[in-house]
Formats: structure tokens, sequence, C-alpha cells
């Protein structure tokens, strides 16, 4: 055992906030000062808390660093390594000197990510000494296929993919199918712009994806899986390389584990920048090495899936869950969450929200809890203004609805969904006219153009959506935007085109006035949209300074210097806002609606 | 490596289809799958040609023109673009003299969009081949590309 041991959060995040260079510069300091033998450096997967990483925790003792640069290694390593003496000035600045209590993990229950950022990833023998692959030994052991599938089924685990299907019923459907050999596929192409916590996961914790699968693979009567990655994500990737080929080694994947009759092996497949990969039957068709379209259901993949053989296919988050509900029973899992949505669920917390990063909660907590409490509200100054959840196939809420329990039924009655669980949080610099149509450019870029709902409707609502943001739109262009998101709903093939219209349609229901502003008004109250702001010149704050002037690329900001007040010129504006950020005292201001 | 060597590590077994583009365009220093490459792949898995380009162009990861040496790709997902992903993008175009989705001259970079890297914490990001980089501001990517000129 070494005197002091440091975790480094090595997840992506922390990767592109410079976490290895820092590593680099730790080693080295560590060196210098004749302690490499004392203190070991573990690459972790990820912590959490993304947006202060690089993160360092060092046990035994807990202490907590954030935002840590390469040029502190030295004296971190010298103050505190050496001589014991932690340095504040890189201190999380909260309340306790342990972790856990810290606000951002005090509401948190962490079940699928216990392992993430507490053990090297790329160590096998680190995730068994942690209990890892037992659960895998007690199901072929001491459990029958009909008993695994009963405890799952008994826990109340739903698919946590997005859709929330009973995971024991599909693992059920897939026993009993006819046909064989049947396939396991884990779905790890996390598409949703704002979610990462399959990444985390993977990355984190890779064994206990296999894991998972191993057993699923055993209940279904499966030798062969299959995880899909996408090609976004190299570090999730090699991570995995490394993990599949160490459970091999050790004979956890492969032919007769633990001596059984049972033999399993995983294949990985990457993708190749699809967000319609994400959806199970365009997946299927994808690591058949084909274009990744989706086609209609049934047949369900249980029936027939890859290679037309019987395929269960889960999500990374549904079977890191796995190992857990194994060991501790159904019933402790089943104690968690709500009526109809059980156990915990990793949501990513992104946009205008103090605490970003992952977050693990019981189902069943309030918006409100997760954004306030979990991630510490809006940025001072600030004010709260929506919530986007769910991702493009999820819709906006508002804040007289921040007291709904998220949970697969509550999310749906008001027009947004769990889905994979990216959680965005907008203030009032959004304009939510213009965060529907950004949702909407993707889905229909992304659309695979198969049916026409999704191809042709998608595109239509856009068209409607770049009239409105410009000026040009009606109060009818609003009814037709409902008709037709009802019926892309309705009509379209997969679930991609069945759930892009509800970021337009929830923001519709729920921020109507900022529609009518852009289209009665001409005015865009958040001020985002270009076509429906101008700028004006304070003359009371203009000191004539002949910065604005300089900067506008048009000559609209005109005036003569020393000689307030400077004024601009609505005809020639573009608009750009150069003279607001050139103006050092506050006195160009953007202003809602259309002048000149 | 040489593409023949590429082609026997995979079984002739059309599902490898996505995995041995993958490898084929890594190979080509210009990061693009040359009409040649595409009918390697096709007489290898024993697949018409046309299935071959039917996947192809269905990925947008997959190009059939030639790009730059490092393919900088910067996130324009919601969360990036909240975060100024546009003044990042505004930059490269700026420093290296070209639009989204075109080559530098010199052969060096191709910028291109890509969709949400999972690394909304630290938004906005940009992934430079297989390297993620994070919390971007037109400084912190005059950095970035410097060291990558540098480096070649």
């Amino acid at each position: 055992m070494r005197r002091l041991q440091v975790l480094l959060c090595s997840g992506s995040a922390c990767q592109s906030a410079g976490a290895l260079e820092l590593k680099r510069a730790l080693v080295e300091a560590i060196a210098d000062l004749g302690l490499t033998e004392e203190i070991q450096i573990v690459e972790t997967g990820c912590m959490g808390p993304c947006e202060l990483g690089p993160i360092l925790l060092v046990y035994p003792e807990g202490t907590y660093y954030v935002r840590v640069k390469p040029e502190d290694a030295r004296e971190i390593a010298e103050e505190h390594f050496l001589k014991g003496r932690p340095v504040r000035r890189l201190l999380w600045t909260g309340p306790g000197p342990e972790p856990r209590v810290l606000p951002f993990f005090a509401r948190q229950k962490k079940v699928v990510l216990e392992n993430c950022g507490q053990i090297d990833p790329e160590k096998i023998e680190e995730y068994i000494a942690v209990g890892g692959y037992e659960a895998l030994a007690k199901v072929l052991t001491q459990m029958t296929p009909e008993e695994v599938i009963s405890e799952v089924s008994r826990s109340g685990l739903r698919g946590r993919g997005g859709a929330g299907f009973p995971t024991g019923k599909k693992w059920q459907a897939v026993r009993e199918a006819k046909g064989n050999p049947k396939y396991v596929i884990c779905n790890g192409d996390e598409g949703d712009p704002g979610a990462f916590m399959d990444r985390a996961i993977l990355e984190g914790d890779p064994h206990s994806v296999l894991e998972g699968m191993a057993i699923a693979a055993y209940a279904v009567g499966a030798e062969k899986g299959y995880i899909y990655v996408r090609a976004e994500y190299p570090l999730a990737v090699k991570r995995l390389e490394v993990a599949i080929a160490q459970a091999r080694k050790l004979g956890l994947l492969g032919t007769r584990i633990f001596d059984t009759d049972f033999s399993f092996d995983v294949e990985l497949r990457i993708g190749a920048g699809a967000f319609v990969c994400g959806e199970e039957t365009a997946l299927i068709a994808s690591i058949e090495g084909r274009r990744g379209e989706p086609r209609p259901r049934p047949p369900y993949p249980a029936t027939s899936g890859l290679f037309g053989k019987p395929t269960l296919i889960n999500n990374v988050e549904t079977f890191a869950n796995i190992r857990h509900i194994i060991l501790k029973g159904a019933d402790w899992f089943s104690g968690m969450g709500t009526a109809t949505s059980k156990g915990t669920k990793v949501f990513a917390l992104a946009g205008q929200v103090k605490n970003t990063g992952l977050v693990e909660v019981p189902i069943g907590i309030t918006l409100r809890e997760l954004i306030f409490e979990v991630g510490g509200g809006v940025p001072a100054g600030r004010k709260f203004k929506a919530v986007q959840i769910g991702g493009p196939s999820g819709g906006c809420l508002p804040e007289s609805l921040l007291d709904v329990p998220i949970d697969y039924e509550s999310l749906k009655q008001y027009g947004a969904i769990m889905g994979s669980g990216g959680v965005i949080v907008l203030d009032d610099s959004s304009c939510m006219v213009n965060v529907a149509k950004f949702f909407l450019e993707f889905t229909a870029d992304e659309s695979c153009g198969q049916c026409v709902p999704c191809r042709v409707g998608l595109r239509m609502m856009l068209g409607i959506l770049e009239r409105i943001v410009r000026g040009e739109g009606t109060e009818e262009d609003l009814t037709r935007l409902e008709e037709l998101g009802k019926l892309i709903q309705s009509a379209s093939l997969c679930g991609l085109g069945q759930t892009a219209p509800n970021p337009v349609l929830s923001t519709l229901r729920y921020f109507r006035d900022e529609y009518l502003a852009h289209i009665r008004d001409k005015a865009c109250p958040a001020g985002v949209c270009p076509d429906l702001i101008h700028y004006e010149i304070l003359p009371e704050a203009c000191r004539a300074c002949d910065l604005c002037r300089r900067a506008c690329p048009t000559g609209a900001a005109q005036g003569t210097p020393r000689n307030p007040p400077y004024r601009i010129v609505q005809e020639l504006c573009i608009r750009c806002g150069a003279c607001l950020e050139a103006c050092p005292f506050g006195a160009v201001v953007k202003v809602p609606g259309r002048k000149g | 490596m040489d593409k023949k060597a590429i082609l026997e590590k995979f079984p002739r077994s059309p599902d490898v289809l996505l995995a041995l583009l993958h490898e084929l365009q890594r190979a080509n220093p210009q990061n693009f799958l040359a009409p040649e490459d595409l009918a390697l792949a096709a007489e290898y898995l024993g697949l018409p040609l046309s299935r071959v380009r039917d996947a192809v162009t269905f990925y947008t990861m997959f190009s059939l023109r030639p790009r730059g040496k490092h393919v900088i790709r910067v996130c324009d997902s919601p969360n990036c673009h909240l975060f100024g992903a546009w003044s990042v993008v505004e930059e490269l175009k700026k420093l290296l003299g070209i639009e989204v989705g075109e080559t530098t001259p010199d052969g060096l970079f191709t910028l291109e969009l890509t969709s949400c890297l999972g690394a909304c914490g630290v938004a906005p990001v940009m992934m430079v081949d297989d390297e993620v980089f994070g919390n971007l501001t037109p400084e912190r990517v005059r950095e970035i590309l410097a060291r990558l000129k540098e480096e070649g």
C-alpha cells in the first residue's frame, strides 16, 4: 500500500481540459522529490463535475482539488505530498472535507456510477477487487436463466435508452423466441446532444457493461454479443478494447466461463457518424455493415433481429444496472424510485447551470431538486427560463412545471421525455423559438430519408420556424406547426420522426408568447434572433470614446470623439453586435424588436 | 500498413464492412476513401460495389473527397452552441482561411462540424483526429492550432 493514492479523473471532459498534461507534470514533480515509491497515481473514469476539471482526489484523506493546471503540479507535490499541507487555493470550496458531502454529491445516489472515478478502468483487477464479476459467478453457479429473468423483472428495471420498456419483459421475449443462435447487443450509440452518461460508464467502468451483457446472454440463451459504440467516442472504444482483452485473458469472456457450460464472447463495433443508428433496427442494420436505416416493427428484434435471429438489445446504462440487481436483489432496487419507475437514473446536467456534469439520482426526484439542489441553479444574475430534457426527442418545460417528478410517465404527460437523460438548463438569454429551431435542424439533418413524414415534414416545419425567426411568420403558422407536428409523430416510421416534433410542440405549448412576440411584434424577447433586434446607444452612458465606431464593420455606429452621444444608423446596421462588445461603458444595448 | 495487410485482419464477412472502411480511410494519408478503396473492400467481402458505396454515403464520418492530415471537428450541438461554438468556428475559419467542409491548401487541416462529442460539461468542444479539446476560447484555439502546425 502506497502512502498516498492520487485519483486523477481522466474522462473525456477532464482529458480535454488538460488532465493528461497534468499527469505528466505530476509524475515528473513526484519523481524529482523522490516520492515515486510512495505515491500512486490512478487514472480513473469520470467523477461527475466536469466543469471543475481537471480533478484530483487524494486519498486517504479525500482532498478534492479542482481546475488543476499542469503548472500547479509542483506546488501540490511539494506542499501536499511532501509536507502534508493541502494547497488551499485549489481545493473545492465547499463545506466538509469529504467530497461526497459537497452539495453536488449530497443528493446523489451512486449505483451505476459507483465505480466511475474510483477505480482504474484499464485494470480488471481493480474491478474485481470491488466485487466485479461476482454477479456473473453467482448467476452461473446458483441461478437458472428463468430465475435471473424473474429477478430482473421483479426489480422493475426499465430500459435506460429512453423509451423505458421493462427490461425483464424484453429478456423473457428473447428467451422464448424461436431461432438460433441468439444475440445480445449493447447500444452505445449515444447520440442525443447533451447526453454523455453512456460515454462516462464505458470509459469509467467498462467491465460493468460486459458483466451485464454476459448475465443477459446467460438469461436469454445467447453466446455472442456486440457492443456498438459511436466513433465520436475514441476513448470509450479504447477502454472497451482493453476491457474485452483483459476479460478474455482471465476467462471471464470466452468458452466455459467459471467452468460451467456457458460460453459468451463480445465483439466491438464502431459507428460512423449517424444519429439514427441509436434506433434499434437501424443499429442492427449498421452492425450488419449496411446503411443504418430503421425498418418497421414488428417484427421486433426479440424475434427477428441481428442476421434475422432473436436479439436482445439494451442500452449501456441498463446493462450497468444488472450486476447490482443480482447482488443486492430486486427488492433493494425497487426500493428506489417511484411506483412505476424504479432505481436510479444518470442525468447529464449541462447548459446555464452552476454545476455541470454527470449526476445519478433516484428516479422521482423533481426537476427543481435536480437543477437547483444538485445543479446549484443558474449562475448569479441570470433567471431560469426552461429545462430541455430528453434531447432532440424531448421537450422544454417551464418554471411552473419544475415540481414534476422525473419519471417516464410524468415527463411524457407534459410533452417531454426521460430519453437518455440529457438535461440542458436554459436561462433568460435563450430564445425558445431558436432553441426549438435548433433541435429541428438537428433532426431534419439526421433523418435517414426513408419515410416521407420525417424527411419532408421536418423540413416543412423547419421552413416555418425559419420564417418566424426572420419576422415573417403568421399566426396561422403556429396552427400549421402543430398540425404537422402531430402528423409526423403519428406517421413516421421510427422513433426519430415520432419524437422529433417534441421540442417544437412543447415550446408552442409553454412558450407560445415568445412565438407570438416574433410574429406580432417582430421582436425576439431574449434578444437572440438577429432579424428581430436592434442596437441603440444610451446617450447618458456614452463617453464618445470612438471604440464602437472603430469596431463597426458597416459604418453604422457614428459620432465624433469626445463629443457624446454616438448613435447607430439603423439602415446601415447589420446587427452583428461588434459595437456592444467593444463598448467599455455599457452604453450600447440590444433592444428586442426591429427598427429602421 | 499496406492495404492488403489491412484487409487480411478481417474475416471475409459482409458485416465487418464499416470497420474495414474505417481502417482503409485511416491508412490513407489524405483521410478519405478513394475509389480503389471501395473496390478493394467490395472484392474482399464479395459485395457489389454499389452496396459498399451505398453504405459509405450514408455515414458522415466517411469521406469520398481527400481531406487534410488532421480533421478538426467542432461540436455543433445545442450545448456547445449555447456556449459559443460559433466563435470557435469563426476563429478556425479565420486562422485556416477556409470554410467548413474545406481543406487548407497545404493539406494539413480539414474543418468539419460534428454532432455531440459528449463532453458537454466543458463546452464548447472540438475533436482533432482522436483528441478532444474542451473549454475552448478563440485564444485556446489559436494555441492548439499553433501546436498542431508545429508538429506538422
